[in-house]
């Protein structure tokens, strides 16, 4: 099943570019992103600090710092979002296009209670009464498994655990019936009981209502229980593009390879040194001449320091029917 | 208790007996009783809220404990004089969660590494301080020459280098890390902890490793020592805990780690091992799903939970009456291996079922 | 490589309205102290030839006379003079004894915090002028009596100033890390607390510049301060004030002088706060 981006795709990043300026210089977060997103699919965008994962997507939402630029294009349902005028914006924000950040704390409103807050939506969006919409916002609270649901809508965030408010907020992006929900390090800031609950909760969500997926993460174990196609980003770039199992079990990009090295396991042979790259993630601001890979990676030769690879389709052994792509001159072979 | 009673006293580095913190009236360490031996890694996990990082600030004096005892090398640390505390710390020091916030902003990186070196060694001239903590930046993998630069030029994993050599300029005999690499990037942590062991063999200092990441945990650790909501719930060698874990907390939370699939597809990927069926009727194994508890309404509404029996019984599988009644006390189930939990004879009494 | 106060150097050029008031604080006081060596009036010559003249740019007398015949220009100078030292010094005692006795607060806390911080309000209570009063009236009138009386007063805000600051950093990792490392309290103190509460500190002496010179220029309208001969800002607008309808420009020069200077001080203290604040994230 192969996707044919432009025609299907609920989502399409084409070339954007974002930048930030400083006082003394200016400098490239995204460098010419490329990626579709496909209806009720589930992508995962995986990089280290400083790869640009979370501003191509601040970018579409139009939630860009007031210092920042972007470039390029991004539509989603076919129209051009990129820059458009709040109004325009609005109109799909919160309902069509919904976002679930990392910090629940920070990202529901302190002083109002969950109830107002969940409500508010669909008054805004949806246009129904307060009282309707408090109803169906009791609703989802079930659905996102909130026990005692009645009891929470008058409470304040802070009254709630860390888990607890994540789901509100998942609920609150649901609330409207998506098509995409990006979701940016959902987990991160949770216990790693309470994560894997979350990860079922997503899970179950995407099966119920279907809306697509995008999902930012550091940590791929974290993807692999959801995600169909794992971008994997390094200094602001796409370096791999795979299907999700793929991915794992035949890395291309010796990025990736040493990544899912890195992770420590619990299974397996207790090492006595853990695997690591050496060296560290080049920061936006550093000037990058050549494969921004090259000065940590074991496979480099003189052409990586000189030619940036570009992002070129790849051998896909296991003919997932997903397009396979990885930025390397040198790719693994499987 | 001498969680340890086979090993003489004399060998012992450091011995924690019933540690107890409060802060506002509201009890965050319940009576943690541990030991530590020279040269030894110990691992401590915990989830947020399990008080570790209150653990690791009560045992250097960092926080004042309520109740307890820490005894370094033959002396209680709660019983000392302030002024007699400091000149032990040249021994004891700590690593910390955020590396740029463990450094002075308006000291220059020399200086923060050459303090100890001011406070202890006050003989030395410029020169040789210059020296001592130049070697000490080549040994942590930076340069020498980055002695009169400022925190805020690096970068957080640069940091925690810069933080591992303050502590381990004047080769302490043990060093508290918490949460060393958790803020830092995943190809970055395989560095840091790393560097840790390599210091660590080289000067034999013990180590308290204190991490939510139970993967890493397992990799630098000895011994792990598992807590929830304040108390110690389960200690064990390294690969008791993970071959036959017996605490129900610790069970979820080896089932919770998200596991990337290993490439190229040969291992398996883990699976926290089954417990048997327990005897007396109880809920089937895997239970309900374990809903995560409001910690904030618990605590505001009642009396702490942890008070009235074990903590963790609201989101347990396996809870039972006595659970709720009784603090379940640390029982030996097997050599070295303690746990703090009503059922755990039943959870170690039968035989695990074979894998399927 | 920059430090931090490199970048805070970078920040507050950038910012065109308190580099101007800067210019403008360091012109009036490059006039002040050399204006003189372009005067050929004394500020104490008296001129009875031109008594209370007008300001004529021709004349002898730049900015008119007083009515005692005294330049005012040379008269306005040495006031702005003794005004700016009033006010440098004493900001300078507050800053000193200020960051001293709310570091030190700020930090030990507990039972000793409490009593200091009791002592900061009995001496806030007070009511400051018939205190003054009570000192001129033992004492007598003497300038350095003006600036013990204004430091006096002048450190207790600072003190609560910077035990606020130090209360807010005391929690912070690094003050944990070098109690971790052995250091004492007084290390601690003078190597870690007030090298990072200097920012908001300085920010507040800059603004309290102003402050004090208004407080001296009252204190000498009301015949506290400084006595004749001598001038300030204060006593020659005190005598302006009198002359207002006959002779404006008495009171008017003055008190251009001592308008523009607050100005200036004010836009560059808040030059300065926005400069050192991003740092403090």
């Amino acid at each position: 099943m192969c996707r044919n981006a432009d025609l299907q795709s609920l989502l399409s990043i084409d070339d954007l570019t974002v930048g930030f300026s400083r006082p003394n210089r200016s400098i490239s977060a995204v460098r010419q992103v490329s990626l579709a997103v496909a209806a009720r699919e589930c992508v995962a965008i995986v990089g280290e600090s400083g790869s640009g994962k979370t501003q191509i997507f601040m970018a579409a939402m139009g939630l860009l710092a007031g210092n920042a630029t972007a470039q390029g294009s991004v539509r989603f349902e076919g129209a051009e979002i990129l820059g458009a005028p709040p109004p325009q914006l609005n109109r799909i924000r919160g309902s069509k296009l919904t976002m679930v950040f990392q910090d629940p704390m920070t990202s529901l409103t302190p002083h109002l209670k969950i109830g107002t807050q969940l409500a508010e939506v669909l008054v805004c969006h949806a246009g129904k009464s307060w009282s309707e919409a408090r109803v169906a916002a009791r609703r989802m609270l079930e659905r996102v498994r909130v026990p005692d649901p009645a009891r929470r809508l008058n409470q304040y965030p802070h009254e709630l655990s860390g888990g607890l408010r994540q789901r509100v907020t998942i609920g609150m992006s649901l609330l409207c019936e998506p098509l995409l929900v990006i979701a940016d390090e959902p987990t991160t800031a949770l216990d790693v009981t309470v994560q894997a609950q979350i990860i079922d909760l997503l899970r179950a969500m995407r099966a119920q209502i279907g809306m697509a997926l995008v999902l930012i993460s550091h940590d791929l174990g974290v993807v692999a229980g959801l995600a169909d196609r794992i971008l994997v980003m390094y200094a602001g770039r796409i370096v791999e593009s795979a299907d999700s199992a793929e991915l794992f079990r035949h890395p291309q990009h010796p990025y990736t390879a040493a990544l899912l090295k890195c992770i420590p396991s619990l299974s397996g042979p207790r090492l006595e040194r853990l695997p690591t790259l050496p060296g560290q993630p080049p920061q936006p601001g550093d000037p990058l001449e050549g494969c921004a890979f090259a000065p940590r990676c074991p496979r480099a030769a003189e052409r990586c320091q000189a030619e940036r690879p570009l992002l070129r389709d790849a051998a896909d052994p296991l003919g997932s029917g997903i397009t396979r792509r990885v930025a390397c001159h040198f790719p693994l072979s499987s | 208790m001498n969680v340890h009673a086979s090993v003489s006293m004399n060998d012992l580095l450091l011995g924690v007996t019933d540690l107890c913190v409060e802060f506002g009236g509201r009890a965050v360490l319940h009576g943690v009783t541990f030991d530590l031996y020279p040269g030894e890694t110990l691992g401590l996990v915990g989830e947020s809220g399990s008080g570790k990082s209150t653990l690791a600030r009560a045992i250097l004096r960092l926080i004042r404990s309520s109740k307890g005892s820490v005894v370094w090398r033959g002396r209680d640390l709660m019983a000392c004089e302030p002024a007699a505390l400091r000149p032990l710390r040249r021994d004891l020091q700590i690593v910390f969660q955020d590396p740029l916030a463990s450094l002075n902003p308006r000291m220059t990186v020399g200086e923060t590494i050459a303090e100890p070196l001011r406070i202890f060694e006050p003989g030395l001239n410029a020169e040789a301080r210059k020296a001592r903590v130049g070697g000490m930046l080549e040994r942590v993998g930076l340069a020498a020459d980055m002695i009169g630069r400022y925190p805020h030029e690096f970068s957080g994993g640069q940091c925690q280098r810069i933080g591992i050599a303050r502590a381990m300029v004047l080769g302490p005999q043990l060093l508290i890390c918490d949460e060393p690499v958790s803020s830092l990037d995943v190809s970055i942590q395989g560095q840091i902890v790393n560097l840790l062991l390599d210091l660590q063999r080289g000067v034999g200092t013990a180590m308290l490793f204190i991490s939510h990441n139970l993967a890493v945990v397992r990799h630098v650790s000895h011994r792990i020592l598992v807590m929830y909501s304040g108390r110690l719930v389960e200690i064990a060698p390294r690969d008791a805990l993970f071959a036959t874990p017996v605490h129900p907390y610790t069970r979820a939370l080896l089932a919770a780690v998200p596991v990337a699939p290993p490439p190229h597809g040969a291992a398996e990927p883990y699976r926290a091992p089954s417990v048997a069926e327990p005897q007396v009727g109880g809920p089937p194994i895997g239970g309900p799903p374990i809903d995560d508890a409001p910690l904030r309404a618990a605590s505001a509404a009642s009396p702490p939970a942890a008070d009235f029996g074990c903590a963790f019984r609201d989101r347990c599988a396996y809870a039972v009456g006595i659970c709720g009644t009784t603090v379940p006390p640390l029982e030996e189930v097997a050599a070295g291996h303690w746990v703090a939990c009503h059922r755990s004879r039943e959870f170690t009494a039968s035989p695990l079922p074979p894998k399927d | 490589m920059s430090s931090l106060v490199d970048d805070a150097a970078r920040r507050l050029r950038s910012n065109s309205g308190a580099m101007c008031a800067m210019f403008v604080v360091a012109g009036v006081v490059a006039l002040a102290l050399f204006g003189p060596w372009f005067n050929p009036n004394g500020s104490e010559t008296l001129d009875w030839m031109h008594v209370a003249s007008q300001p004529a740019l021709q004349s002898a007398h730049w900015f008119g006379t007083d009515r005692l015949g005294r330049d005012l220009f040379a008269r306005t100078l040495e006031g702005t003079r003794v005004s700016l030292a009033v006010g440098v010094v004493a900001s300078g005692v507050s800053l000193l004894v200020g960051i001293g006795y709310g570091a030190v607060a700020g930090y030990v806390g507990g039972r000793t915090d409490h009593a200091m911080m009791r002592v900061i309000e009995i001496l806030s209570g007070l009511p400051l002028i018939f205190f003054v009063i009570f000192l001129t009236v033992i004492f007598g009138r003497s300038e350095y009596l003006l600036f013990l009386s204004i430091g006096a007063v002048g450190w207790l805000t600072m003190a609560r100033i910077v035990r606020g600051q130090t209360l807010s950093i005391r929690r912070r990792e690094f003050i944990e890390a070098a109690v971790a490392s052995g250091a004492g309290a007084a290390r601690i103190i003078v190597k870690h607390v007030i090298p990072n509460v200097i920012g908001p500190v300085i920010v507040y002496a800059t603004l309290t510049v102003p402050q004090i010179i208004m407080f001296e220029s009252f204190l000498s309208f009301l015949g506290l301060g400084i006595q004749e001969p001598h001038a300030s800002l204060g006593t020659l607008i005190a005598e302006g004030a009198g002359e207002m309808e006959a002779a404006p420009w008495i009171l008017l020069v003055p008190g251009g002088v001592l308008a523009v200077l607050l100005l200036a001080l004010n836009i560059f203290g808040d030059g300065l706060r926005d400069a050192l604040d991003v740092q403090e994230r």
